[in-house]
């Protein structure tokens, strides 16, 4: 074979690829969505599951997931941001921060089931919290920890030197700047990369299973006191997500229309999924446009 | 005389404004050694009382492929090798699917249709990413699950199947890696290659290929940690059997499975309980040694996605 002709098979080949997982993607959407949207009714988002009987909904699994996740975000986000501070504009280059950079690379490879057995050794068991929003809020933080201070480091890095040096100049403290001039300049950045973030927390199953748990209390959604046990926003009750739910209708659903259940679960889980992601870039370009008036 | 007390107050609020930034800035990054400090201790001390307080045999827990861990029949095994041995098949199998595939989209998107690639693919490849696991294994159960029981010999629940859904689920992660150290090559090596009158197909192979392998590797690896340790999906299509398999398309676990599936109802404290730890703990084991095989690999202060 000629050496042209090997290029050529070599293109063909690449295109191939290319047209290989864009089919991939397709299909999984495709699929997903055929075979559950048809399931998805304003019924099936609010109404609770049922065990034995067909027409169960997915109502409370719902509101915990975005429970949850509120719940999560509000302790992520400050140390994330804390730590991205840290990493950007603290840490001075030698062994000690090579360490910390392994560390938290460390931390984001680590199975989530692992996570999620310390949680349920730790925060279930020990601390006596049982399982619970709260426990599984914690256990999603620590994995969702080292991706929030990769994003927030990343994108104080990409502010330019110029503007600290500037802020620097007219007086201000080392602080001082990283608040008001670095981390403003940042935030589109970070802002895009948390939703991203939220959007991975949304879909976790396994580190939820041994720490949130696997069912929830008949809730009452008249019910707002956060400390009686069937209140939706009362954190340390139990709480089986959306995920979960998924998971465990899929392995040991009774119900008789367990399969359209799961693929009606999956199909409303992929659509969050997108719309984090579309909103994540929309409101990064939105941000970026308010902040410095370009179009 | 008023100006000098008013400097020294805004010098002192300086230093307490800086002192405050830095303490939070400490105690965030101290947030995140605590706790994988806490992880390794507690999974470490829970998951080496089975060979110090139940007296297994560290030779027999790895290597023994009994596993009746509230002894049905007579004395309790602990045999974990099918488990470890069913983690491995299915990392390097889907590894071996997805790596040809991700390396290619790479080349893909930075050499052969750099606009097309970037506007359609990265798209393709982040949304990728973003799907929950238990979708996979959603669709692994209802599409992959029933193709491989028509099409292979079996009951469709294997070793197959779980290669399948995990080499999508690393596909992502290889390909946006990869991606990465392709683009880190210096422009000089591509047009060197094509001023000698090499084809694109041979700077690709002979040049860029070579040059990156590195970087290429690192995004391999990062995919098989990322598969090693996935649990939910394979536990949903690998069938579960705790044995050994024999054949591609022959039902067995993995330690993440068995972990999933038995973890829940055992007694805190039983020599089963501290058995299912021990396996944790070689979870979080394996997962350092892919951290230090990356690290071996020589990309430092890069980055990526689980």
């Amino acid at each position: 074979m000629s050496v042209r002709m090997k290029d050529k098979l070599a293109t063909l080949v690449f295109y191939l690829i290319a047209f290989v997982i864009i089919g991939i993607l397709a299909g999984l959407l495709g699929y997903i969505l055929v075979r559950g949207v048809s399931h998805i009714s304003f019924h099936f988002l609010i109404s609770p599951p049922e065990n034995i009987k067909a027409g169960g909904g997915i109502g409370p699994q719902l509101f915990n997931s975005l429970f949850l996740l509120f719940l999560t975000m509000l302790i992520t986000v400050p140390i994330g941001l804390g730590g991205g501070i840290f990493m950007s504009e603290y840490a001075k280059p030698g062994r000690v921060t090579r360490g910390l950079r392994m560390l938290v690379e460390v931390l984001s490879s680590l199975p989530s089931i692992v996570v999620g057995l310390f949680g349920l050794l730790v925060f279930v068991q020990l601390s006596g919290w049982g399982f619970s929003l709260f426990s599984g809020a914690i256990a999603l933080t620590i994995f969702n920890l080292p991706l929030m201070v990769r994003i927030t480091e990343q994108a104080l890095q990409a502010v330019s030197v110029e503007q600290r040096e500037a802020s620097l100049a007219l007086g201000l403290s080392r602080w001082r700047t990283i608040v008001s001039v670095v981390l403003p300049a940042a935030i589109p950045g970070i802002i895009t990369g948390t939703i991203l973030a939220s959007g991975r927390v949304f879909g976790e199953a396994a580190a939820l299973m041994f720490t949130a748990g696997m069912s929830t209390p008949a809730l009452d959604f008249t019910n707002w006191n956060p400390f009686s046990a069937n209140s939706p926003i009362n954190p340390m009750r139990p709480a089986e997500t959306l995920a979960v739910h998924i998971w465990k209708v899929n392995s040991e659903g009774l119900a008789p229309d367990a399969k359209e259940i799961a693929a009606g679960a999956s199909a409303v889980l992929i659509i969050a999924v997108l719309i984090f992601n579309l909103t994540a870039r929309w409101v990064g370009r939105f941000i970026h446009r308010v902040l410095t008036a370009s179009k | 005389m008023q100006h000098v007390p008013k400097e020294q107050d805004r010098f002192k609020r300086h230093h307490l404004e800086e002192l405050t930034g830095k303490t939070f800035a400490y105690v965030s990054i101290a947030i995140l050694l605590v706790a994988l400090v806490a992880i390794t201790y507690f999974i470490a001390s829970k998951g080496l009382s089975t060979f110090f307080k139940n007296d297994v045999n560290l030779f027999n827990f790895l290597f023994g492929t009994e596993w009746s861990p509230e002894g049905d029949m007579g004395k309790p095994s602990f045999g974990a090798f099918p488990f470890i041995f069913g983690s491995f098949a299915v990392t390097v199998l889907a590894a071996l699917i997805s790596a040809p595939l991700g390396i290619g989209a790479a080349i893909f998107m930075n050499e052969i249709a750099p606009a097309w690639g970037q506007k359609v693919l990265q798209p393709v490849i982040e949304l990728l990413v973003g799907i929950p696991s238990v979708v996979y294994g959603f669709v692994g159960l209802s599409l992959v699950v029933p193709f491989m029981r028509e099409r292979f010999e079996g009951v469709g629940f294997g070793l197959a199947s779980g290669m399948v859904v995990l080499s999508v689920m690393i596909l992502p992660t290889i390909t946006s890696v990869a991606l990465d150290s392709l683009k880190a090559l210096p422009i000089k090596l591509k047009e060197a290659s094509f001023a000698l009158g090499a084809t694109r197909w041979q700077t690709i192979s002979k040049v860029l290929v070579p040059a990156a392998l590195p970087g290429l590797l690192t995004g391999v690896v990062l995919g098989m940690t990322r598969a090693f340790g996935e649990a939910l999906a394979v536990q949903m299509v690998i069938g579960n059997s705790q044995k050994l398999p024999e054949s591609l398309f022959d039902s067995t676990s993995t330690l993440t499975s068995v972990l999933t599936l038995e973890m829940g109802n055992t007694i805190a404290g039983s020599a089963h309980s501290n058995a299912l730890w021990s396996l944790a703990l070689i979870l979080l084991v394996m997962s350092f040694v892919f951290i230090l095989l990356i690290r071996f690999l020589g990309r430092r202060g890069q980055t990526h996605e689980r």
